[in-house]
């Protein structure tokens, strides 16, 4: 009786000494499994993080055979902007024959772009979202039956054609940039590029673009174009001192003779003019050289140039407009009149009016900086939402105090300085004027303005530079006045 | 018409690839094979569903009627391998066939779509393979003096390989074939086999030192020979069941680390002795700069699986022969294109349940010579997997393998069939044994028992 009992529970132990056995013995053989499995699904995640991230910037490629394919099938989405006019439009004639069409010829060239003879601007980003169709399955059923090709999706830009407009009507014969966004979104509510031509007739003027390889027509200027930024830099060297002395410049003053010396070198102000005493506010708001160069061979340039990353000078954006990155290259190295020149912005820094915006924007949107966009949604030729773009931060580029201070500063430039004639409008506007002087000849200069209204809740951010005009003041800000006065809808 | 409805059928086919896939890893998770049934029967159903909706969209696609023969044809021979096998070898593991079955239905659909031409060839090649692969399990099971060859196997493998890498003719820059009456080999293929039963047989005979330095030096020689031959992709493939296989053997840790920093020595040797190997890096490193020649394949296939999407273009909808040498090296991004990329990481999650398989069928392997050779067979399976999909998808650089029977390709289907089927047969030795033991032990207690009464 016992023993059976003992045997069985030998039995017992046998199969678990063999279940451990196994164990033992087959540990290797999980572990490779285990391995190869792992490294199976790090296969898929590689997968799935090109279908996330990068694919559809991939795929938008002009190597991409299926672009080709999905044309053939799909006409061609239309691109609308935000107030719902066609901006680019594909139209079939009777034949079958297909053309591009953009109603306002000229006056969206960089913005929109072409599609024919390679693509640009919205034409090339979203090239792909256009060829696609996700027309709903009943209107492609008709479309089958009547043996006619679907939709594509439909762009809407954030683009404001009343505002496209005026600052192409107000930049007139000079050539030059504007961009118009909204600080708390980062929408793009005009982008003006001058010179510019009528992608209606690319194809007839293409080789008379190329060949033109003076006034460069086909750059967009607004956010590819790089300039000197003047004063408008002087923005960047306020806001540096104001850091370095922990928010208070009140003892800051400056006697102003027209000139400031400083280790042998001068710097004057602009057509030597005189400003007599000058404190933080009024050096700022009058644009005095002198007094700036002063500030600016006080500064940290290890910290300045912290403040210009902060500020996405040298940074690559997120945005999907193609741009040019902003340069500033200013070290401990450099002499001080280097120093002085960089500080009224007439060093070797160079910035696109696409950067200047967003700083600006910046101020304008308590220190943040939202991402500048074009596109605000994808539509189905049906009228459903595919995609839709939501507002990103960009960068948080100050305090929000710091913000307040440089808002109160550009707010002066209107009220007592070289941006009056924004002055006593039915909307306060604050902003820099800037005068960048770009070759020997001291007469000619690049006129700038930046800002935004109303200042105390900005809604609209205004950059302007005129190129060869003269100053920011005379040139620029009369543009920016009538995009304002267009926005608020007061014509005066 | 048919454009919509191929639309539609994506989405349909979408869902059963999931179900299907589902399944599989329920399969494996179910530890009693009885039940289990209910898996089998509706993973058939899922297959059927996605061959019969893949092939009428090419049908109304091209709206050619012709295809509906074909299809026929490729009916009868899934089903019946379904049940030859079950038939033949009732303790052969059911979810490998199926998933044989499955990966087959997909490489039907997306080579008629490809290639009417080659999919018959394919066709009638696999036909073949798949009646040679009915007999192998009866052979590896009775055919016990399989074990004593080892040497042979050995030989057989090099010779093989030298007389391609010397007389072989030269395609896409490798020599990697040779034709014999129009037919055209591709013996690394059939060596693969060979190799692990040689090595298999190497370390069941001892563990020693001086044998691991001995098959060391074997594996070297087939790995050499096929760098020089530029078959870079069969050169990795070796190595790699290689070192695992003398890992489970010898459970030494040194042997792993030692071979995975020889085996880095090497590739960076390869990288400096090599063009064809640095091009290769260059084009994985820096796709986008060299689109117009050492980077046009893998870009080609980043736009055809980016365009695809999640659901895919549709069969017979999107471009896929833009990618170069699309049937073979390609075919996983041929299906993301067009079946969908949700499509095509169920096709990995299939491909890693049969290896997942194959490994437990090695775990209950008692005798050492077929469980090494389950484990060769099986990292050599998931490893090519591994660098086709891999080297497709941009994770690693381009070796140019084939996506076992999913690829165009006699030698590869008919070298995966084979390994699967010996794997079978592995299997069902191991069940007859368990089989006969239980039968024993059941004898001997009640010997015992009547002799206590």
């Amino acid at each position: 009786m016992f023993g059976k009992k003992d045997e069985g529970l030998q039995i017992g132990k046998q199969e678990k000494n063999n279940k451990k056995k196994e164990r033992v013995r087959n540990r290797e053989i999980v572990i490779v499994t285990c391995f190869f499995s792992l490294l199976m699904l790090a296969v898929i995640g590689n997968i799935i993080h090109f279908m996330v991230k990068d694919s559809e910037e991939a795929i938008n490629n002009a190597y991409n055979p299926r672009q080709e394919l999905l044309a053939t099938r799909n006409v061609r989405g239309t691109i609308y902007s935000a107030d719902g006019e066609i901006l680019a439009q594909t139209v079939r004639s009777a034949d079958g024959t297909e053309v591009r069409n953009y109603p306002y010829q000229n006056i969206f060239a960089h913005v929109v772009g072409y599609a024919t003879k390679g693509r640009t601007g919205i034409e090339a980003t979203e090239n792909m979202n256009m060829l696609n169709s996700h027309a709903s399955i009943t209107n492609k059923i008709q479309n089958e039956l009547k043996e006619e090709k679907n939709y594509g999706d439909n762009v809407i830009t954030t683009l404001d054609t009343a505002l496209q407009q005026t600052a192409y009507t107000a930049l007139g014969v000079y050539q030059g940039a504007v961009i118009v966004t909204e600080p708390s979104t980062g929408k793009v509510l005009a982008m003006v590029s001058k010179p510019d031509f009528d992608p209606n007739q690319i194809s007839e003027i293409w080789d008379e673009l190329v060949n033109d390889s003076e006034s460069s027509v086909l750059l967009n200027r607004a956010t590819q174009g790089l300039y000197p930024p003047g004063s408008t830099f002087k923005i960047i060297t306020a806001l540096e001192y104001y850091r370095e002395h922990n928010g208070d410049v009140s003892g800051y003053s400056f006697s102003c003779n027209g000139s400031f010396s400083y280790e042998g070198h001068k710097i004057r102000c602009y057509h030597g003019q005189s400003h007599g005493m000058v404190d933080f506010t009024k050096s700022f708001a009058k644009s005095c050289n002198s007094s700036f160069a002063n500030i600016g061979v006080q500064l940290s340039i290890p910290d300045l140039q912290n403040t210009c990353r902060q500020l996405l000078l040298n940074t690559d954006l997120k945005t999907e407009l193609v741009y040019k990155k902003s340069s500033f290259t200013l070290s401990e190295y450099d002499t001080s009149y280097a120093v002085m020149q960089t500080a009224i912005g007439q060093g070797q820094t160079t910035v696109t009016p696409l950067e200047l915006n967003l700083i600006t924007a910046a101020i304008a949107n308590k220190g943040k900086a939202m991402t500048p966009y074009v596109v605000d949604r994808i539509e189905s030729a049906t009228g459903m939402t595919v995609k839709k773009t939501s507002p990103q931060t960009e960068a948080v580029m100050m305090t929000e105090e710091e913000a307040a201070f440089m808002s109160g500063l550009m707010k002066e430039v209107v009220e007592s300085g070289t941006a009056s004639k924004l002055k006593g409008l039915s909307y306060t506007a604050a902003g820099k004027t800037g005068s960048a002087e770009f070759s020997g000849n001291k007469s000619d200069s690049h006129a700038w303005f930046t800002g935004f209204a109303p200042a105390e809740d900005p809604q609209i951010c205004v950059t302007i530079i005129v190129e060869s005009a003269g100053s920011g003041g005379d040139y620029a800000v009369p543009i920016a006045r009538r995009i304002f006065d267009t926005y608020f809808g007061t014509n005066y | 018409m048919g454009h919509v409805i191929s639309d539609l059928s994506k989405y349909v086919i979408t869902v059963f690839m999931i179900i299907y896939t589902l399944e599989c890893f329920v399969a494996v998770a179910t530890k009693k094979e009885h039940e289990r049934g209910g898996v089998y029967i509706r993973q058939i159903i899922c297959m059927f569903m996605v061959h019969f909706l893949g092939f009428a969209a090419i049908c109304l696609e091209t709206e050619d009627v012709s295809y509906i023969i074909f299809y026929g044809f490729q009916q009868i021979l899934l089903f019946a391998t379904i049940a030859l096998f079950r038939v033949a070898y009732p303790e052969a593991d059911k979810l490998v066939i199926n998933n044989m079955c499955m990966l087959l239905t997909i490489s039907f659909i997306m080579l008629t779509r490809i290639s009417y031409q080659k999919s018959i060839r394919q066709f009638i090649i696999v036909t073949v393979s798949l009646i040679i692969g009915l007999f192998v399990p009866f052979l590896v099971s009775k055919l016990k003096f399989l074990k004593h060859l080892t040497w042979i196997y050995g030989m057989v493998g090099v010779f093989a390989l030298l007389v391609v890498a010397v007389l072989g003719s030269v395609t896409h820059g490798s020599k990697i074939s040779y034709s014999i009456n129009g037919f055209t080999f591709q013996p690394s293929e059939f060596v693969k086999i060979l190799f692990v039963f040689f090595i298999a047989g190497l370390l069941t005979e001892s563990k020693s030192l001086g044998q691991v330095v001995i098959s060391a030096v074997a594996a070297a020689a087939h790995v050499i020979i096929l760098v020089f031959s530029k078959d870079l992709g069969s050169a990795v493939i070796f190595f790699a069941g290689y070192l695992i296989m003398v890992f489970i053997a010898t459970k030494n840790y040194f042997y792993l680390f030692a071979g995975i920093l020889g085996g880095a020595g090497a590739s960076i040797v390869a990288y400096h002795m090599f063009s064809h190997v640095r091009t290769r890096v260059i084009a994985f490193l820096h796709p986008w700069s060299n689109i117009n020649d050492s980077g046009y394949q893998i870009t080609q296939s980043l736009f055809a699986i980016g365009t695809g999407g999640w659901f895919g273009l549709g069969i017979d909808q999107g471009d896929p022969t833009s990618i170069p040498y699309v049937e073979q090296d390609f075919i996983f991004s041929a299906v993301a294109e067009e079946m969908g990329v949700i499509f095509g990481l169920c096709l990995i999650l299939v491909c890693v349940s049969c290896f997942i398989v194959f490994m437990k069928i090695a775990m209950q392997l008692k005798e050492e010579f077929y469980r090494y050779i389950a484990v060769g067979l099986s990292t050599i399976y998931i490893f090519q997997v591994f660098l086709t999909i891999g080297g497709g998808t941009r994770f690693i650089p381009l070796t140019g393998v084939t996506l076992p029977l999913v690829s165009y390709g006699g030698s590869s289907v008919l070298t995966t069939i084979i390994m699967f089927s010996i794997i079978q047969g592995l299997y069902c030795i191991q069940s007859q044994e368990g089989k006969r033991n239980v039968r024993k032990e059941r004898r001997r207690t009640a010997d015992r028992e009547a002799g206590e009464e």
